[in-house]
């Protein structure tokens, strides 16, 4: 869906601003807000483009950066921490070769880190992309990005 | 109105319903120390500097924000608040970047004073700026240092509510929270119009101009060059508090006298060219008047309310006066005319002019200013960088001589010094207008309802029968609601009820601009302006076409106003910008 088709789904009120700067975020396939969809968002809301800036870079769930096609987000509170999200996050960053907010060099997967995603009783716990997975383990979390590879 | 009645620190004080503790406590002989709160800006209580407590309501009161209320019985320097005070400076401190001797802000940060106010005597945090961020230099008026902010954000207020530029804004979160502007692109690669008006609000050394004080030094020792120097009106009644002289003190002839000893060959006046300004914009509204045509006529003379209008109201292209400013047309005159008559190789001629402005450092780069062959004006330095080369050189303008400026360029009317207040270049406009409609004088110089700091002011003048609706705007964010009332009645009517409209883009004028000694505020611009009328009142001659500086100039280069070598030299054209970039915007 091009840019217009996705701000033309929402009334042009700045209440809207957090869903269509979603919907420019997801269909983008570098899965980012970019410079046009800031752009294309403040002329439609009538704001000022630095307004959007910084609602954008306030909210961790945007990015403003191009990223991978799937994003990981491995949750970082306490529970997880202490189920062993803290070895998990080390494992990622060397099978994947990347450090946390890189992309993996074919693009397929981002690493990210996220507060509490409120599934503490199967910790440690990530999502991929809409997807939740507990009881990780590094076993596990290869079989995930194995089967999402082969997906694509 | 209704009075509050309360008690500060058991001084009874009684003050009308609404206003803050911190006004409050002021009125009962205290002054509670602040950082972010600005006398002019919404109170966003963003620091906590000023908590108070407050007998039986818990927790510490913000007095910047806290309306007194009856029976309030207020404290204001307790071991509680006193020890919070010192934690929150303490805390600010911690990722501040610290280098006070060689920040701009020396002796003049309210951040240093703050410190040296509550008593900070240790940094018990230590320092967390591990990394500093790159300064911001992509603007050739205004320098960015996000190390020195202290996310107080009085820039945005100006930025965005009184200006409704919105260049700057708050991005990102927690302790990566930065102000900037969007995806960090600098300044110069936003709608930034240069204003500066973040600049002198800015409590510390987080924004300032791009000096170019070494650079004129340079000019000035170099045997070879010609260094010519023009002052713009808002100069003469503010350069005296650089040297702690009351506010808005006039100081024209000492300003002429302090130039001469820092070494420039020649002191002419920026006022000259406002006369020649009103001439040139004046002929043109006659013209536009008996035409018809593309009414109202805007002023053009603030580069930043031109850069405000490229980019947020170009339909408004045809409306401008395509008059030059009156710094651009000293600068074309500068290396023609004067060179000429001197004798002078224009190329050796370097072209200085001291500003109350940080976007006239802008205006003399655009690449259409160079009418006469060279760069028309080489640097401006604002009031605050004269200050400061004056200093360099051992100069107090209270210890200076009044002198005159030099000839051919020097001489000024009262009319062209109002210019650097709001109103004043309509009032002079309508001064020489009357004569070129009427062939008779103005007798009542003085045009009372475009004067004063209202937000917009109107009038109606009576030309002979002719009656002409003006209208007078200060700072964008009134340009703003002003023009996008023009621009409805013109798609509604197909005309505007006004003729003629003065657009100035910082508050007050020009006294008030980006480029005026540090810690302005409304009162201090109010004062400064009053001053010029007082020039204004003192001076032989009040009415532009009056200066025989400018007759001379008519006689014997440009022949009359608006003729094709005036044209050449005097006039010029505007584009059209992006609202992303400022970057002007292919023709279509």
């Amino acid at each position: 869906m091009d840019r217009e088709a996705i701000l033309k789904k929402f009334e042009p009120n700045l209440s809207n601003i957090l869903y269509i700067m979603h919907d420019l975020q997801d269909t983008n396939p570098e899965r980012y807000l970019a410079k046009e969809d800031i752009e294309a968002c403040a002329d439609y809301l009538n704001v000022p483009y630095s307004y959007v800036h910084s609602v954008a870079s306030f909210y961790t769930m945007f990015s403003l950066k191009p990223r991978g096609r799937n994003i990981i987000r491995l949750c970082e509170s306490p529970p997880c921490h202490l189920m062993g999200a803290h070895s998990l996050l080390d494992y990622l960053k060397g099978s994947l070769k990347v450090d946390v907010g890189g992309t993996t060099k074919d693009g397929m997967f981002t690493l990210e880190l996220t507060s509490c995603l409120g599934a503490c009783g199967v910790a440690p716990a990530m999502m991929l992309n809409e997807e939740m997975f507990g009881n990780l383990t590094p076993e596990k979390v290869d079989a995930i990005l194995d089967k999402r590879r082969k997906e694509i | 109105m209704s009075m509050v009645k309360l008690t500060i620190n058991n001084i009874p004080v009684e003050v009308p319903e609404g206003t803050t503790i911190l006004w409050a406590a002021k009125k009962a002989g205290f002054t509670i120390p602040t950082l972010c709160h600005h006398p002019d800006l919404t109170p966003g209580g963003q620091c906590g500097i000023c908590v108070v407590e407050i007998e039986g309501i818990p927790g510490l009161k913000r007095s910047c924000m806290t309306p007194a209320a009856d029976g309030f019985k207020v404290k204001t320097h307790t071991p509680r608040v006193m020890a919070t005070r010192r934690q929150l400076v303490e805390l600010i401190l911690s990722n501040h970047d610290t280098e006070c001797l060689t920040c701009v802000k020396n002796n003049n940060c309210e951040l240093q004073k703050l410190a040296a106010t509550v008593g900070i005597n240790t940094l018990d945090y230590g320092n967390a700026l591990k990394e500093k961020l790159p300064i911001d230099r992509s603007s050739v008026a205004i320098v960015r240092d996000p190390n020195k902010c202290i996310l107080c954000g009085r820039c945005i207020e100006v930025c965005s509510r009184v200006q409704t530029v919105n260049a700057l804004a708050v991005n990102h979160r927690g302790f990566d929270t930065v102000i900037t502007t969007a995806f960090n692109a600098g300044l110069g690669n936003s709608v930034c119009i240069n204003c500066g008006q973040c600049v002198v609000h800015c409590p510390v050394g987080a924004l300032y101009e791009k000096s170019a004080v070494d650079e004129v030094w340079d000019a000035i020792h170099d045997p070879d060059k010609f260094v010519v120097v023009q002052e713009a009106p808002a100069v003469r009644v503010q350069l005296g508090e650089e040297f702690d002289m009351p506010t808005g003190s006039l100081v024209s002839g000492k300003m002429h006298a302090a130039l001469r000893r820092l070494g420039f060959d020649a002191v002419l006046e920026t006022n000259f060219t406002a006369d020649l300004t009103i001439l040139e914009e004046g002929t043109e509204l006659i013209g536009r008047l008996t035409s018809g045509k593309n009414l109202p006529l805007i002023t053009s003379c603030s580069p930043g309310w031109i850069k405000f209008m490229e980019t947020f109201f170009h339909d408004m292209i045809p409306h401008m006066s395509t008059a030059k400013s009156p710094q651009q047309m000293f600068g074309a005159l500068a290396k023609t005319y004067y060179a000429e008559a001197k004798g002078i190789d224009p190329a050796k001629i370097v072209s200085v002019s001291v500003m109350p402005c940080t976007a006239k450092k802008f205006e003399c780069l655009r690449p259409e200013m160079n009418a006469s062959g060279h760069r028309d004006v080489d640097y401006v330095l604002t009031t605050r960088e004269l200050g400061r080369m004056m200093r360099e050189a051992g100069l107090d303008i209270r210890e200076m001589p009044d002198e005159p400026a030099d000839d051919l360029l020097g001489d000024y009317t009262g009319a062209a010094t109002i210019f650097g207040a709001t109103g004043g270049v309509m009032e002079a406009a309508v001064r020489s207008a009357y004569r070129l409609v009427t062939g008779r004088e103005l007798e009542d110089v003085e045009i009372k309802p475009v004067r004063g700091l209202k937000g917009i002011k109107e009038a109606e003048i009576d030309i002979d029968g002719t009656k002409v609706k003006v209208a007078v705007a200060h700072s964008c964010g009134q340009a703003r609601a002003l023009l996008d009332k023009v621009r409805d009645q013109i798609a509604k009517d197909g005309k505007s009820e006004y003729q003629f409209i003065e657009v100035m883009a910082c508050p007050g004028g020009c006294v008030g601009g980006g480029g005026q000694s540090w810690g302005s505020n409304i009162a201090k611009r109010a004062r400064r302006g009053e001053s010029l009328y007082e020039e204004d009142r003192s001076l032989p001659w009040r009415r532009s076409h009056e200066n025989p500086s400018v007759q001379a100039l008519y006689e014997k280069y440009l022949e009359k106003p608006n003729s094709e070598k005036a044209h050449k030299l005097l006039h010029t054209h505007y584009y059209k910008r992006s609202t992303v970039d400022g970057k002007v915007l292919p023709n279509k």
